[in-house]
């Protein structure tokens, strides 16, 4: 049963930019080997700490989105802790989280196309959320 | 959201005069109400909180006007509205905030004081 984990780690900062490449290449064999797939890979680029984590002050933040079974992960969570250029780490779950924003955009979706044609038609609170929602659609894109 | 404000009679709290004014009540949590804020005793809540006789304007959520879903953790300048100069999470009665979005924004603020992209406390 595959979930949605998206998987934010540090690296320190003295670590090689191909050191950092080989790191994510290994994790990313790690998941599709155990039957997972890699969504995305974002390499955040440097940034400063909000504190020292191992005396470092900065560090290069990589965002693995990972779509994989519980195993998976923990298997890929206790690499991570044993990897040593990598600091932190946090594994969040995201299926449930997408599952409901998919829903309330559909709801959103069903509501317009409703209120377009029909105005008068129980739209007492969909009229109120339409030119909401116009905003939010074009607030969407940019908020999330 | 309008919370609190008068005419929450119907409890048979023993003790309450029906909503003299507001004040700090004997800070009985009152009994069966589940309403939040159900009344202004020794409950910081919207409005005029407390013993508050400024009526202070209805703030409104950011995220329920915005329509904005999802707080993810990862938007840090989003986050930073609402902390604190010290790195502590302001609480929504200042921010006004409504409650589901707040207990969204604690655990994202919380996520990303994990993986320090916010400080837990500042100013040492």
């Amino acid at each position: 049963m595959s979930r949605l984990y998206e998987v934010m780690f540090i690296v320190r900062p003295d670590a090689a930019e191909e050191d950092i490449d080989k790191l994510i290449a290994g994790f990313s064999e790690n998941v599709t080997k155990g039957g997972g797939v890699v969504k995305t890979v974002e390499k955040m680029g440097r940034r400063k700490l909000a504190y020292m984590v191992r005396k470092f002050n900065d560090g290069f933040y990589v965002l693995l989105t990972v779509e994989a079974n519980g195993a998976v992960v923990l298997e890929l969570e206790r690499r991570l802790r044993v990897t040593e250029p990598v600091i932190k780490f946090i594994t969040v779950r995201i299926d449930e989280e997408e599952k409901r924003l998919a829903k309330v955009k559909a709801l959103r979706g069903v509501r317009r196309s409703a209120a377009v044609p029909a105005p008068a038609q129980a739209a007492a609170p969909a009229a109120v959320t339409e030119p909401a929602a116009e905003v939010a659609e074009a607030a969407e894109p940019s908020a999330v | 959201m309008s919370e609190e404000t008068q005419a929450k009679a119907p409890e048979t709290s023993a003790n309450e005069t029906p909503q003299a004014a507001s004040g700090p009540g004997p800070g009985s949590g009152s009994g069966p109400a589940p309403r939040s804020g159900g009344r202004p005793g020794g409950r910081p809540s919207g409005g005029p909180g407390g013993r508050g006789k400024f009526f202070r304007r209805k703030k409104v959520c950011k995220f329920c006007t915005e329509k904005i879903d999802a707080i993810p953790y990862r938007d840090v300048r989003l986050l930073q509205g609402f902390v604190a100069e010290r790195g502590k999470i302001v609480p929504r009665r200042l921010t006004g905030v409504c409650t589901k979005h707040q207990r969204r924004l604690t655990r994202a603020i919380k996520q990303a004081r994990n993986i320090a992209l916010l400080p837990f406390a500042t100013r040492h």
